[in-house]
């Protein structure tokens, strides 16, 4: 009975557990609650995985409607694969919040915090799982507005203007979805993304169907963070709490890219895949250099890998530019182990801010040393930032070497290689200071980050190493994904 | 406010009438317009009018803000609970046929169940914005 379900219970489980841990009383209390769920996701999340592996889809009919009336979720390659790396990210994310949140979120807001966070999850799952595009606007705007409350929690008085920039400029962005498919639907009539995709078809010339795919990729843009909309991110991921960070960096922003690629290859396809290829190379291309280079002159760790990951999004956009096979799979590979890579890194600072309170690169001089552990998780997940043979970051960046040379690009070749120089210099600035410096004179002693907060991280790390060998995984379930995306150029 | 007789009087001759037109909007909305959003929204509103007029402290001795909180947790509770009793009964989630012994009568009967969710969490989450608003700095 489970697994004829198994699309639903995905999300109604963390969408019934919310509430229940709203009313769940202290700390502990709540936040083991949190976590059974979140576990319990990512068995359901891997089961569904392991169905639909090889190619097979999955269609559930809420309330019993069929569609195209009524909602349906429809589960292939990609959607399980990005729902995967949702659950997984959460579950590995929640052990680590304990202690996290015990310093950074006041008790008599313990209990609301873990029930955003599992509202938050609600709607990244659902976004995933749904296979219309109302649906999917609804669930954006659960896991938006939770997520700028989350932001906002964040210790210092300037997360509250960071959520609130990210409040617009993400309003505009569901706002701009939405008007999209609107649009859409005044054209066709339907909102299931396949009878989308056939409707569409016979009038794809029509002025009101390109704007509205106009709409909905500019609105996608805003929550992708793509090059020049990227403005909200680095404040966001900086001055929210440390776990929110963390499970933001790792998964929401790998959403979006999910939400691009449905729209523009399930939903439109054909002929205005070639319109956004060029607008994505151009972007993608500016998108990797010029936020590689704000990177190294940040003087805040978050700061830094929050420019960090507007260039490794702008990689997965490239990938989708090229609108091949190749580099298509590059984007998915990417989506999971820049989640696998972020992740890690996010962690490790987040460690280095439990034991010293701040995430400013002046006040890591000599860590280290002291925390050698937390260290060396930095550095591992560095190294498969720019990606180094042996780390998961290596076999994305292959991957999207081949379809740039598949394609005889050898502009976009040159600056995907430019791309992992620049993340050489930045990670080496924070391992400079780490290592390289002396401790200050005034600090006092900084021990080691407790194991609670030190397991989840390497459990990250050693994903990142894993998934740098192990590539069946991840290139075999994109590879089908992308061969049921229909992508016909080679 | 204390000495404005007229408005104190009128303050708790109204709220009956718009909670009741509140209960009318809720338990009419599968006949005519209506439904658990504006239902909740009516309800909330006759909770805040009293409190403009009897003040924030009587408001909130009446409906403090932890039950407030509970509501709105269970309202969503009930939605998705009704979503998963259809499960346990052998349906897919929301599909509210086996609620009662013909289809027909099950659909009426669940769409009411999610109906009465939606609009207590509705006008619990009204009523707690409202005191976030009125009661600014308190915790």
């Amino acid at each position: 009975m489970i697994e004829q379900h198994l699309s639903l219970l995905l999300v109604v489980i963390p969408l019934i557990a919310a509430p229940v841990t709203a009313m769940l009383p202290g700390r502990r209390l709540p936040w083991l609650f949190t976590l059974s769920v979140t576990w319990v996701c990512l068995l359901l999340a891997s089961w569904q995985l392991s169905v639909v592996m090889n190619g097979s889809v999955i269609s559930y009919e809420l309330g019993g409607w069929a569609p195209p009336w009524g909602i349906e979720y429809r589960i292939d390659a990609m959607n399980a694969l990005v729902a995967f790396i949702v659950a997984a990210i959460a579950a590995v994310t929640l052990p680590y919040a304990l202690r996290s949140v015990e310093k950074e979120i006041p008790e008599y807001q313990t209990s609301l915090f873990y029930a955003a966070i599992l509202l938050c999850l609600v709607g990244l799952l659902g976004i995933v799982q749904t296979g219309d595009v109302f649906n999917l606007f609804v669930f954006l705007e659960i896991s938006s507005l939770s997520s700028y409350v989350l932001i906002a929690m964040g210790k210092q008085r300037r997360a509250l203007t960071a959520a609130y920039q990210y409040l617009i400029m993400g309003t505009i962005g569901a706002t701009f979805l939405l008007i999209g498919i609107g649009l859409i639907y005044a054209e066709t009539g339907t909102l299931n993304m396949l009878d989308l995709n056939q409707r569409l078809q016979p009038i794809m010339e029509h002025r009101t169907v390109h704007t509205g795919f106009a709409f909905i990729v500019v609105g996608i843009a805003l929550k992708l963070a793509l090059f020049p909309l990227h403005l909200w991110l680095p404040n966001a991921y900086t001055y929210s709490p440390s776990v929110i960070s963390v499970f933001l960096a790792a998964t929401a922003t790998k959403v979006a890219v999910y939400i691009m690629l449905r729209m523009v290859f399930t939903v439109f396809s054909s002929s205005l895949v070639v319109l956004t290829s060029y607008m994505f190379l151009v972007l993608g291309i500016v998108g990797v250099i010029l936020p590689s280079i704000s990177a190294i002159f940040q003087t805040d760790a978050k700061r830094l890998l929050a420019y960090s990951s507007i260039a490794q999004i702008s990689y997965m956009v490239l990938g989708m530019g090229f609108a091949s096979v190749l580099g298509l799979t590059a984007t998915l590979v990417h989506v999971f182990n820049h989640a696998l890579m972020k992740g890690a890194l996010f962690m490790a600072i987040g460690a280095i801010v439990y034991r010293v309170g701040s995430s400013r690169l002046e006040n890591f001089q000599g860590l280290g040393r002291q925390m050698p552990w937390t260290f060396s998780a930095i550095l591992i997940a560095g190294l498969s930032l720019i990606g180094i043979p042996g780390t998961a970051g290596f076999i994305s960046k292959w991957y999207l070497v081949l379809a740039a040379l598949e394609q005889q690009s050898w502009l976009i070749t040159g600056v995907i290689l430019l791309g992992s120089l620049l993340a050489v210099i930045y990670v080496w600035k924070i391992v400079e200071i780490m290592f390289f410096r002396p401790v200050p004179e005034t600090v006092i002693e900084v021990r080691e980050a407790p194991a609670s907060l030190l397991i989840p991280t390497w459990v990250l790390v050693s994903a990142n190493l894993f998934f740098g060998f192990n590539t069946e995984l991840t290139v075999d379930v994109a590879g089908t994904a992308v061969r049921l995306l229909g992508v016909t150029a080679p | 406010m204390k000495h404005n007789l007229i408005l104190r009087l009128i303050a708790k001759f109204l709220f009956p009438v718009i909670a009741l037109f509140a209960f009318y909007v809720q338990f009419h909305g599968d006949y005519g317009p209506g439904g658990g959003f504006q239902a909740g929204v009516i309800l909330s509103v006759a909770f805040i009018f009293y409190a403009l007029v009897y003040g924030l402290k009587t408001t909130e001795e009446i409906l403090p803000p932890h039950v407030l909180r509970l509501l709105a947790s269970s309202g969503v509770l009930i939605y998705a609970g009704t979503g998963v009793v259809s499960l346990l009964m052998g349906e897919n989630f929301l599909d509210y046929d086996p609620l009662s012994s013909e289809p027909a009568a099950g659909q009426h009967l669940g769409i009411l169940v999610i109906e009465l969710g939606v609009g207590i969490t509705v006008s619990s989450v009204m009523l707690m914005i409202f005191y976030a608003f009125a009661g600014r700095g308190q915790p």
